[in-house]
């Protein structure tokens, strides 16, 4: 199922936070994670997501949950790149026939899962602890980015439950006409594309009405609108947006201090 | 209160030769409330929509005038309110009082009176939840019902009703029903509603105007006056009118069983109770088997099963001659032995023509090609379907799809045919052609279980009834 439930109550303190404060701090903690190369500043990053997470309300369950797959992917990143390094250097640490790991090739591909993983963490900490609706509000108060495109995009992430429905309905609306993929995988991709195209069809069309149903609401007929929902820049969302920013210098200073620091590579 | 005047108006869909509707005059004093009739086709939600404001220039080609109080409708959108038929893909957020408020925001309402007047319309409507009720937790009926209190909440000067009700079951529907009845009492709206379904909300207006193909005037007058005068050929362009007698199509006996349940359960992995819970049915051949009970009692997840489409939990449905439940069957052989009709059935098309369509089962099932040519032939026939034999099956109008997907679901000559609401949301005629092709389909032998909320369907053709209610079978009665 596809579920967009966030991973805390709404009462949680980090679900109170503007969510353009939260874009930002997001946006700075995964840049920073980006442009450094070493192991040591993605791992403080880590660490300071981590320190927050037991103030911000968010229940671990659900968010191990969210974040598995994610860790999952950054340690592929790390074992590629470690095994399969351009040159293995520094002391060998484990050799198997032609299969070397070197103490070089291990830092470096520690450094690139280590960035992959700071930024998925922090992404999915900013965005699973979002309402869209709270988003689209702050983005077009505090960002004053179109309502027509913001709006739109809310309306249509509104319907994507309803397109894993609806899948589940053609299936079996196919099985009853005898339609089947079976065991034959290009009988299978064939009813995949096909099912994939009932689907699109399905979906214009809804796109269509609820379009229409929008415009007969008033919705984008030049006036400008009025907010039921009023998102505000409150003291507390500036000091989380200075505490990525120095948060950020910090880990980088640090493993300047440390001698390790590496720009972009 | 505003006055609403086509004048000489006429639209043609762009792409299109012909005109949806030409030539319209009409005009409707302040404060009246219209129903507005005609066969599908009459060019009905095109003047619904023509008022709305929702024809572009890039959608089509206007001639004529369109007058809201004197003045063009296409620049007086805030001023007109209108609720369609599919409740889904009308809302636009996903918190209930969001919902509500997006028509007020947009309508630049100032933010002190938006909540009140949320809450306001809420209440008029009979919202059940409060304002946090996510929208997806809905049903049908609380949808659609949602969906009227964000027209309300704008205050209206013109209410329009796209057959508001076409989509909802019996409860929802009467649920509706309830909420526009208050709404109208403390609103002077003029209201313009299209609705099949007369009876039911006939006493909601004071005037009825009937169109024929092409918006052409067919009656205009009080209901007594236009359905007293022209209450058959209203009936025979497929309006339901009220008191016009319904067909009934006794069956003779039933025969040997052709598909049997055996304590068929459902439970869903995390729900609390089982959507169906231990429930036997037989269906004999030559008899009709309605499955009736309010929404969520099972009905559907019984088809499911029946038609060996889910696998039961626990339990099994069967037919004779095969040793596995039907679940287990491949599902080639499943259509030889049962079809199921959905009731959307676009889903159901999976060829380019209606001939294709007829015949893909039968090549499925290996049949020799003149044998399946005798099939199509003659199911092509049976159902009037032989003009159309070239046609692509998304072309076809909706008694057309439906009339098909039960040609589809018989071509491979199933002993069982199991159907999940064929009548809902059609019009009177659709409905009787229905009638008379199930009984055929049923006199011919073939065992038929029908799911329906239909009362006047279960009364014409059902032989027994077996009520659901929580997943379990209150009675099996036999009735008529």
């Amino acid at each position: 199922m596809l579920t967009l439930a966030p991973v805390c109550g709404p009462q949680a303190p980090i679900a109170r936070v503007n969510p353009v404060a939260k874009l930002f701090a997001v946006a700075a903690i995964s840049a920073t994670a980006l442009i450094a190369a070493d192991w040591l500043t993605p791992l403080l990053l880590l660490a300071a997501i981590f320190a927050v997470v037991p103030f911000s309300g968010i229940r671990f369950g659900p968010l191990v949950k969210r974040l598995k797959w994610l860790w999952l992917a950054a340690a592929t990143v790390v074992v590629v790149n470690t095994v399969f390094a351009a040159e293995q250097t520094g002391a060998i640490l484990f050799s198997l026939g032609p299969l070397e790991i070197s103490a070089g090739a291990l830092t470096a591909g520690a450094a690139l899962g280590l960035r992959v993983c700071v930024a998925a963490t922090a992404g999915v900490l900013g965005f699973a602890t979002t309402d869209p609706t709270d988003l689209a509000d702050a983005l077009t108060q505090q960002l004053r980015t179109s309502p027509r495109f913001t709006i739109g995009s809310l309306a249509a992430l509104r319907m994507l439950p309803l397109l894993a429905a609806e899948w589940r309905q053609i299936t079996t609306a196919r099985r009853a006409r005898g339609l089947e993929g079976g065991r034959n995988p290009v009988r299978r991709a064939k009813l995949f594309a096909s099912t994939m195209f009932a689907l699109l069809v399905g979906a214009m069309r809804r796109a269509g009405r609820l379009a229409a149903a929008m415009d007969a609401r008033g919705f984008d007929s030049g006036i400008p609108r009025t907010r039921a929902r009023e998102q505000r820049m409150s003291p507390p969302d500036w000091i989380i947006m200075v505490a990525a920013v120095a948060v950020c210098a910090i880990a980088v200073g640090l493993s300047a201090a440390y001698g390790v620091f590496r720009f972009l590579s | 209160m505003i006055s609403v005047e086509f004048r000489g108006f006429a639209w043609r869909h762009a792409g299109r030769l012909a005109s949806a509707v030409a030539d319209v005059d009409l005009r409707i004093e302040p404060g009246e409330r219209v129903l507005l009739l005609g066969p599908s086709g009459s060019g009905k939600s095109t003047l619904l929509a023509a008022l709305a404001g929702l024809l572009t220039t890039d959608s089509g080609e206007q001639t004529g005038a369109v007058l809201l109080d004197g003045a063009d409708a296409a620049d007086q959108r805030g001023r007109v309110g209108i609720l369609f038929q599919d409740p889904e893909t009308q809302l636009v957020m996903a918190r209930s009082g969001d919902d509500v408020a997006f028509g007020l925001e947009n309508q630049a309402v100032p933010p002190a009176q938006i909540w009140p007047r949320v809450d306001q319309a809420l209440e008029t409507v009979g919202f059940p939840y409060g304002r946090e009720r996510g929208t997806d937790a809905l049903s049908g009926g609380e949808q659609q019902r949602l969906a009227l209190a964000g027209v309300l909440a704008r205050r209206p000067d013109l209410i329009l009703l796209d057959e508001p009700t076409a989509n909802l079951d019996p409860e929802g529907a009467k649920a509706i029903r309830e909420g526009l009845r208050t709404a109208l009492a403390d609103t002077e709206a003029t209201l313009i509603v299209v609705e099949h379904r007369v009876a039911d909300i006939l006493d909601l207006v004071d005037r009825v105007i009937a169109l024929g193909p092409g918006g052409a005037l067919a009656a205009d007058g009080t209901p007594e006056a236009v359905f007293g005068e022209h209450g058959d050929s209203l009936a025979a362009q497929g309006v339901w009118v009220p008191g016009a007698p319904l067909p009934v199509r006794p069956s003779g006996d039933a025969g040997e069983v052709r598909l049997r349940g055996e304590g068929l359960t459902l439970a869903y992995p995390g729900a609390d109770r089982s959507a169906l819970d231990g429930v036997d049915l037989e269906l004999r051949a030559g008899e009709l088997l309605a499955v009736t009970g309010p929404n969520g009692s099972g009905k559907s997840t019984l088809a499911l099963l029946a038609g060996g489409l889910e696998k039961p939990t626990a339990g099994r449905a069967r037919v004779p001659g095969e040793r596995t439940g039907l679940h287990r069957l491949p599902a080639k052989r499943l259509a030889t032995h049962v079809g199921t009709v959905f009731q959307d059935p676009e889903h159901q098309f999976v060829t380019a023509t209606v001939r294709d369509e007829l015949a893909f089962a039968p090549r499925a099932a290996g049949w020799e090609s003149e044998r399946i040519e005798a099939r199509v032939s003659e199911l092509l026939e049976r159902l009037r379907l032989d003009r159309l034999a070239g046609a692509n099956p998304h072309t076809l109008s909706g008694g057309e799809a439906r009339r098909l997907s039960v040609a589809g679901a018989l071509a491979a000559a199933p002993g069982t045919l199991i159907l999940d609401e064929p009548t809902f949301g059609q019009d009177r005629r659709t409905w009787g052609e229905l009638v008379d092709l199930i009984a055929d389909i049923r006199d011919d032998g073939t065992a038929l279980m029908a799911v329906t909320h239909d009362r006047d369907f279960a009364a014409a053709l059902a032989g027994r009834e077996l009520a659901l209610d929580q997943g379990k079978a209150t009675e099996e009665a036999t009735r008529c």
